[in-house]
């Protein structure tokens, strides 16, 4: 189905400024039922599982249960995600387990810099971009010369 | 149908789209906009933090050249481009991305993402030209910049472009709607960069019902670039040049990594490497046949013809290369231990980083790959200017390499004035990859910058009546649907309309039949190439029937509509010659082989936005200045 909203868990962000799987969800599937407070898949069909629900949600109420026309059933794969690093737990269908932990960033979030601390170019005219050529780590951007 | 207020927004530089073109083009476009006055608008139809082809993350960056260590030369880059390509590539703007991606790749790495380093400190390799990371947040990472650039308040998130505000071949702007509130937006600008990325689900998919969403790129990238360069009247290039990846299958998850990283083999069902056992298949393709890596058109050619002898499944023999690797420590128990736990922690983050689907399948096939093969096979067709494939339109490069015939005064402008393209919405510029399309961003933006500057005298658009007919004409979906609902108890069935997942499927059943989809088996002919555009006529005509219910839908009208143009685009450039281009991606059945003598040209079309008229030509290539 690809992600489907646990009702017990999903309150529908209601103590948030807005609803984060709707929010987030790159193909404007995730929406908020006001009725019922609860979020749900509006077109399961065009779900790429990307998990960026799953992710953002703060009640992790979202799981994907794998495209039913060729995953077989009873597997799951479940991230956890703070602001440096990711856990999965991947649980397989004959019941084993394995948990695996990455980083994901290496600064505070929030803070980057666009120009990188590199010195800025300053001409509009020719071809070097605007953290060039320090950023390449060269003197002088390649050219065939011309 | 409510009211939708008309919102109309006045910039400079206004980038269309979000993933990693949009962003490495606000960055770039922020800096000089500061520096000389001008205003940057994004427009994106999804969040910034989450939207394009990296919205998953990444688990290698593709593009590295490794200038400053001297790893590689730009020539390099350009000739592994080339070769891959069969020799139909721009090697001006090949080059032009590869001595500035570096530098993308830096800014990456300052921003926070994590990129892994060996115990000297230099980057760990996946391959010659790719890096390994730990990419899950690569996109919400690269965004952050951007936002940081740019500022929330010249960002519009949920904001759909439909197509063009043009003057005299002039691109002075874009109109769309917000899937979220009822506006309608007007953007007018001076330069306008197209960022909004390639197209996925003009073919039909292998999977059916919910699996239809799982394509290899998002089935988000619905030809939103391509569409709105064909209506500005730009020349679109390389349009016949389909994409198709061999993944591991149905998931779609990466092979690079067990191919390049753990150097495993593919198999057929009888234990045969396809690559050793057709090498001779190679032959007739000349120098091509003979280069290092095979183009990977020619890589999927020979596994096809396995498939077609009845040689398959195929399988990527993982535990033969985790075995081959591990088998080195064999003497060190510990160390052996400790290896096979850090190869399969590298193998399940390949997927858990960029397709998540695929670790999925595997938990619930009780896959382990040190224990079993996995099944691989060609994906269906996409429409991409990065990878190895090449559709896009067709640019300027810049002043300082490009041959005459590929110069017109700005780096990256379509052949419409003031109309620039980037990442998968330029063409003949094949693997850019997420790095390469950041920084071919910023080239653009650059360059529109520039161009802003110099025409900051041009006279705004205010042609108010065509605004409000092309108003009309984005919502008339809905007005459809509301005209004709009395027809139906049922709104799924109805004769005065077609929703637009009918439409897509309609679409998609035409192109897999005759143009040479997955059940097809990747063939075609004139003969058939004619009915696609037989039927290809009917379905524009009903396109004016396509009927939404809400917001939602009418953006899934206009997506379908976009990806109807890149359908047409490319059925005219495969009949336009009569030979397979890129075996492995099609074969023309009633022109199966290449002649060498004949194939090397650009095939270019373009519409004419009064007549409506297609004109195709072959455009000779050129080297790069040297």
């Amino acid at each position: 189905m690809p992600s489907y909203v646990n009702p017990e868990k999903c309150d529908g962000c209601k103590a948030q400024d807005k609803t984060a799987c709707q929010y987030i969800c790159p193909n404007n599937l995730m929406v908020l039922d006001k009725d019922k407070m609860k979020a749900y898949n509006q077109e399961p069909n065009q779900c790429w599982e990307c998990q960026c629900c799953v992710k953002i949600c703060p009640s992790q109420a979202i799981d994907i249960r794998g495209y039913a026309d060729f995953v077989p059933m009873g597997a799951s794969v479940v991230p956890l995600r703070s602001t440096d690093s990711i856990m999965w737990t991947v649980k397989f269908r004959n019941g084993s387990i394995k948990r695996f932990k990455f980083p994901i960033r290496t600064t505070p979030e929030g803070k980057a810099e666009p120009l990188g601390g590199f010195k800025a170019a300053l001409e509009i005219d020719n071809q070097l971009l605007c953290t060039e050529p320090e950023s390449i780590g060269m003197d002088e951007l390649w050219t065939t010369g011309k | 149908m409510e009211p939708f207020e008309t919102v109309e927004v006045k910039t400079d530089v206004l980038i269309l789209g979000g993933g990693m073109s949009a962003c490495g083009a606000a960055v770039e476009a922020a800096y000089w906009a500061k520096k000389e006055g001008l205003k940057v608008t994004l427009v994106d139809k999804a969040a910034l933090d989450r939207s394009g082809a990296v919205a998953m993350g990444l688990s290698a960056i593709n593009q590295y050249v490794g200038l400053k260590d001297s790893e590689n030369t730009i020539q390099d880059y350009v000739d592994y481009v080339r070769n891959d390509l069969m020799g139909i590539t721009r090697e001006d703007l090949v080059a032009n991305i590869a001595r500035h991606v570096d530098s993308s790749v830096h800014l990456f790495e300052k921003w926070g993402l994590p990129i892994w380093k060996d115990d000297d400190g230099k980057y760990v390799h996946e391959g010659r030209w790719q890096l390994m990371i730990n990419g899950e947040s690569y996109k919400p990472i690269v965004a952050e910049a951007a936002k940081n650039a740019l500022g929330m308040e010249n960002i519009y998130e949920r904001v759909f472009i439909t197509g063009p505000l043009m003057e005299d071949n002039v691109c002075k702007g874009a109109v769309g709607f917000s899937v979220r509130e009822n506006k309608f937006y007007v953007f007018k600008a001076k330069a306008v960069l197209v960022a909004m990325g390639g197209a996925v689900g003009i073919f039909k998919p292998r999977s059916s019902g919910e699996g239809a969403g799982r394509a290899w790129y998002p089935p988000f990238n619905s030809a939103a670039s391509a569409y709105f360069t064909i209506k500005a009247g730009a020349e679109m290039t390389c349009q016949e040049v389909r994409f198709i990846p061999v993944r591991f299958k149905d998931a779609y998850g990466p092979v690079g990594a067990w191919f390049l990283l753990f150097k495993s083999r593919a198999t057929n069902a009888h234990d045969e490497n396809y690559m050793e056992t057709r090498a001779t298949d190679l032959k007739k393709y000349g120098q091509y046949g003979e280069v290092k890596p095979v183009p990977a058109n020619l890589r999927n050619y020979l596994m096809m013809r396995d498939i077609e002898d009845g040689k398959g499944p195929i399988f990527m023999r993982t535990e033969e290369a985790i075995s081959a690797i591990a088998d080195l420590y064999q003497d060190d128990p510990k160390a052996f231990k400790k290896k096979i736990r850090s190869l399969e922690n590298e193998a399940w983050e390949d997927f858990l980083d960029m397709t998540i689907s695929q670790a999925l399948l595997w938990a619930a096939t009780n896959i382990e790959p040190d224990k079993s093969k996995s099944e691989i096979a060609a994906a269906e067709p996409y429409f991409i200017g990065s990878h190895s494939g090449a559709s896009g339109a067709w640019v300027s490069g810049p002043e300082d390499l490009a041959p005459e015939e590929y110069f017109w005064g700005y780096t990256n402008m379509t052949t419409v004035n003031g109309l620039f393209a980037a990442g998968d919405a330029s063409g003949a510029s094949s693997h850019k990859f997420s790095s390469g399309s950041h920084a071919e961003g910023r080239i653009a933006a650059k360059a529109a910058c520039r161009y802003a500057l110099d025409h900051k005298g041009q006279t705004e658009y205010c042609n108010d009546g065509e605004i409000e007919k092309q108003k009309e004409n984005v919502f008339k979906p809905l007005q459809v649907f509301e005209a004709a609902q009395h027809l139906s108890t049922d709104p799924e069935i109805n004769p005065g309309y077609i929703l637009p997942n009918m439409f897509q499927m309609r679409l998609q059943k035409m192109m897999d039949e005759y143009a040479g989809g997955v059940s097809s088996q990747f063939k075609t002919s004139k003969p058939g190439l004619e009915k696609c555009l037989e039927l290809l006529t009917f379905l524009i005509e009903d396109s004016d029937k396509l009927g939404a219910r809400n917001s939602h839908e009418l953006m899934r009208c206009w997506e379908n509509r976009h990806r109807m143009y890149q359908a047409i685009a490319h059925v005219r450039s495969l009949m336009f010659r009569d030979e397979t281009r890129w075996p492995g991606y099609y074969v023309r059945t009633d022109a199966p082989e290449i002649s060498l003598d004949k194939w090397h040209c650009f095939v270019n079309a373009t519409l004419d936005p009064q007549t409506n008229e297609w004109s195709m030509k072959a455009v000779p290539i050129k080297s790069m200045n040297v």
